[in-house]
C-alpha cells in the first residue's frame, strides 16, 4: 500500500461462488472496491445481492473463490488473527448466561487482557454506547435496542479500527433505529473508526454514510458507488433537505438500474 | 392459591382413583384363595366379612394399599436403621451404589460427548456402538459384569455401581452431544472473529450452552442409575439393598414386603430426580436464567 492514507479494505476482481445442491451460485462477482481510513461505507441492495457475503469475506467468515482482497494490507485471515475488526451481527448475539459487562469482556478475555485493563475498557465502551448502569443486567432484562448497543460495545471493546456491521438495526423499530443511527454517527465522529455498514434501508444508508455502495443480485455485484455530499455533522432533520433527497433518489435509481426488483 | 387448584387437586384425584382401583383389584385377585381357605375351614362368611378377609391376608396375591402402607411405615420408621429389615438401611445400600454409578456414568457420558463433538472419527465410529450397548438387556449383562469383575478380585460396591454406569452414561452422552452442538451459528462466528482457539470456544461457549441439556439428561440418568443398582443386586446374591429385598420377598412369597420395597424404590427415585431438578434450577439461576 502506498500513499498517506492506506486503504483499510481493498478488493479487486473479487468473486465468490457457493456450491449448492442446485448448482453453483455466484454470490459475488468482479467486486472492485477500496475503502479508506475513517470512511463510513454503506452497502445497500436487495436480498441476495451479496452485501452480507462481502462483509463476511472482509471478516474472513467466507473465503473468496477468485480475485484478491486485503484488509489493513493483510489477507483477511491475517487481519482476523490480529483482531483488526469488530463485527456486529444482525442479531445482538449476546451470550445469555453472561451479564452485559461479561459479554463485553468476552473478546478481552480471549485476548488475555488483565482484569484491570478489562474493567477499564468495559467502562469506557459501555459509556460510549450509553449503557452505564446496566453492567450487571442479563441480556433478557434489556430491550432489543439496548441489546444491540451492548453488542456494539462488545465490538468496540478491543479497539479495532475497523467496524463491520451487518444490518445491526434491521430488527428494531423505526424510532429506536433513528436514535441508534444518531448515536452511531456520534460514535463514529468521536472514535474516527472506519465503518462498513450493511443495510437495506435507503434513508439509513444516506443518513449515515460518506459513501454508498449499491449492489444488485444474480450475480451479486457492485452496480453503483455514490459519494455523499452531506456534511459530517448530521442532525436527524437533515433527512428533509433537498440535498439528502437528491442522494436518496440517486441510490434508488442505482437500485432500479440493477434490475433488482424485476424478477 | 393457584398451586392448590392447579396441582394438588388433580394429583389428589388421580391418587384417589388409583387407590380405589387398587382396592377393587385386591378384592378380586385375593378372592379365589380366600374362597378356597373358607371352604376348607367350612366357613360361610357374609360379603362384608369376606371382603375384609381378602384385604387382610398375610401373603396376598395383591396386597391392599393399607397393608403396604403399614409395612412401609413399620420398616421405615419403627426399625433401627442398622437392622437389615429396615427399608432406610436397604435404600441406603442401593442409593450408595446408585450415586457412585451415576457419578461414573455422568463423567463417562460427558467425556464421550466431548470426544464425539471434537473428533470426527469418534463421531462416525462411536455412536452406533453406544446405541447398540443400550439395546442389550441389562438383566443379561449384569451377571456377567459381576462374575468377570469378581474373577479379577473386584467385588462389593464397584460392580453394582458399574451396572448403574452402564445405564446412566447413555442419556448423558446423547444429551451432551446435543448440548455441545447447541450454540447458534452467530455465536460461533463471533468466536471466529475473535480468533478464539478451539479450547476457548469450548470453555466459553459450548460448555455454558450445554448446561441445560446436561441437567435434563442427568434427570433421566439418575433414574436409570437406580434401576441399574437394583438390577445389579439381583444376581449378586446381595444380602442388602432394595433389589435384595425384592428377591427375598419373591423367594418367600412375601408380597407385602415386595410392594413396600417397590414403594421405597420409587420414593428414592423421586427424591433423586427432584434433587437433580433443584440443582439444575439453582445453576440456571446462577447463570442468569429468566425466572419462569
Amino acid at each position: 500500500m502506498t500513499g498517506v492514507s492506506p486503504a483499510v479494505v481493498s478488493a479487486s476482481k473479487l468473486g465468490l461462488t457457493f456450491q449448492t445442491n442446485d448448482g453453483p451460485v455466484q454470490a459475488l462477482s468482479n467486486v472492485d472496491l477500496t475503502i479508506g481510513k475513517g470512511e463510513f461505507v454503506s452497502f445497500i441492495g436487495p436480498s441476495g445481492c451479496g452485501k452480507t457475503t462481502l462483509l463476511r469475506v472482509i471478516a474472513d467468515l467466507e473465503k473468496p473463490t477468485s480475485g484478491s482482497i486485503s484488509v489493513n494490507g493483510m489477507t483477511p485471515e491475517q487481519a482476523r488473527q490480529s483482531r483488526a475488526y469488530g463485527y456486529v451481527f444482525q442479531a445482538a448475539a449476546l451470550y445469555p448466561w453472561r451479564t452485559i459487562e461479561r459479554n463485553v469482556a468476552l473478546p478481552l478475555e480471549i485476548m488475555g487482557l488483565s482484569r484491570a485493563e478489562q474493567a477499564a475498557r468495559i467502562k469506557r465502551t459501555l459509556d460510549l454506547v450509553n449503557l452505564s448502569g446496566f453492567e450487571k443486567k442479563y441480556p433478557w432484562q434489556l430491550s432489543g435496542g439496548m441489546q444491540q448497543r451492548a453488542s456494539i460495545a462488545r465490538a468496540l471493546a478491543f479497539d479495532a479500527d475497523l467496524l463491520l456491521m451487518d444490518e445491526p438495526f434491521g430488527a428494531l423499530d423505526e424510532i429506536v433505529r433513528d436514535h441508534l443511527n444518531e448515536q452511531l454517527l456520534e460514535l463514529w465522529e468521536r472514535t474516527n473508526k472506519t465503518i462498513c455498514f450493511v443495510t437495506h434501508s435507503i434513508p439509513e444508508a444516506v443518513y449515515l454514510s460518506t459513501r454508498i455502495v449499491v449492489m444488485s443480485p444474480r450475480p451479486g455485484r457492485v452496480s453503483d458507488v455514490i459519494e455523499s455530499t452531506l456534511p459530517k455533522k448530521r442532525p436527524l432533520d437533515i433527512r428533509e433537505t433537498p440535498e439528502f433527497l437528491a442522494i436518496a433518489a440517486r441510490v434508488r435509481d442505482g437500485l432500479r438500474a440493477g434490475h433488482s426488483y424485476d424478477d | 392459591m393457584d398451586s392448590f387448584r392447579d396441582k394438588i387437586v388433580p394429583v389428589t384425584s388421580i391418587l384417589l382413583g388409583v387407590v380405589v382401583v387398587w382396592y377393587v383389584m385386591a378384592v378380586i385377585l385375593n378372592a379365589p384363595f380366600q374362597r378356597d381357605l373358607d371352604r376348607r375351614a367350612n366357613q360361610t362368611p357374609g360379603i362384608v366379612e369376606f371382603i375384609g378377609k381378602t384385604l387382610a391376608q398375610p401373603k396376598p396375591t395383591l396386597p391392599a394399599p393399607h397393608q403396604v402402607a403399614v409395612n412401609f411405615f413399620e420398616n421405615t420408621f419403627l426399625r433401627s436403621i442398622t437392622s437389615n429389615r429396615s427399608l432406610v438401611y436397604n435404600a441406603w445400600v442401593t442409593l450408595s451404589s446408585t450415586l457412585l454409578g451415576f457419578a461414573f456414568g455422568t463423567a463417562l457420558g460427558i467425556v464421550i460427548a466431548v470426544g464425539i463433538v471434537h473428533v470426527a472419527t469418534l463421531d462416525r465410529s462411536l455412536m452406533p456402538w453406544i446405541i447398540a450397548s443400550q439395546t442389550i438387556p441389562i438383566l443379561a449383562v449384569a451377571p456377567m459384569i459381576i462374575v468377570v469383575l469378581a474373577a479379577i478380585g473386584i467385588t462389593g460396591l464397584i460392580p453394582k455401581a458399574l451396572i448403574s454406569t452402564y445405564l446412566s452414561f447413555f442419556p448423558v452422552a446423547v444429551g451432551m452431544v446435543k448440548g455441545l452442538r447447541s450454540p447458534e451459528l452467530t455465536h460461533l462466528d463471533l468466536m471466529h472473529t475473535y480468533n478464539a482457539s478451539a479450547s476457548q470456544t469450548f470453555c466459553k461457549l459450548r460448555v455454558p450452552a450445554s448446561v441445560p441439556f446436561l441437567f435434563t439428561s442427568m434427570k433421566v440418568a439418575v433414574a436409570a442409575s437406580l434401576v441399574g443398582a437394583i438390577v445389579g443386586e439381583l444376581p449378586t446374591g446381595a444380602v442388602a439393598g432394595i433389589g435384595a429385598k425384592l428377591l427375598a420377598g419373591a423367594y418367600y412369597s412375601q408380597t407385602i414386603d415386595i410392594w413396600s420395597a417397590l414403594v421405597a424404590g420409587s420414593v428414592v427415585a423421586a427424591l433423586l430426580v427432584m434433587v437433580v431438578g433443584i440443582a439444575g434450577r439453582l445453576v440456571d439461576r446462577a447463570m442468569g436464567g429468566r425466572p419462569a
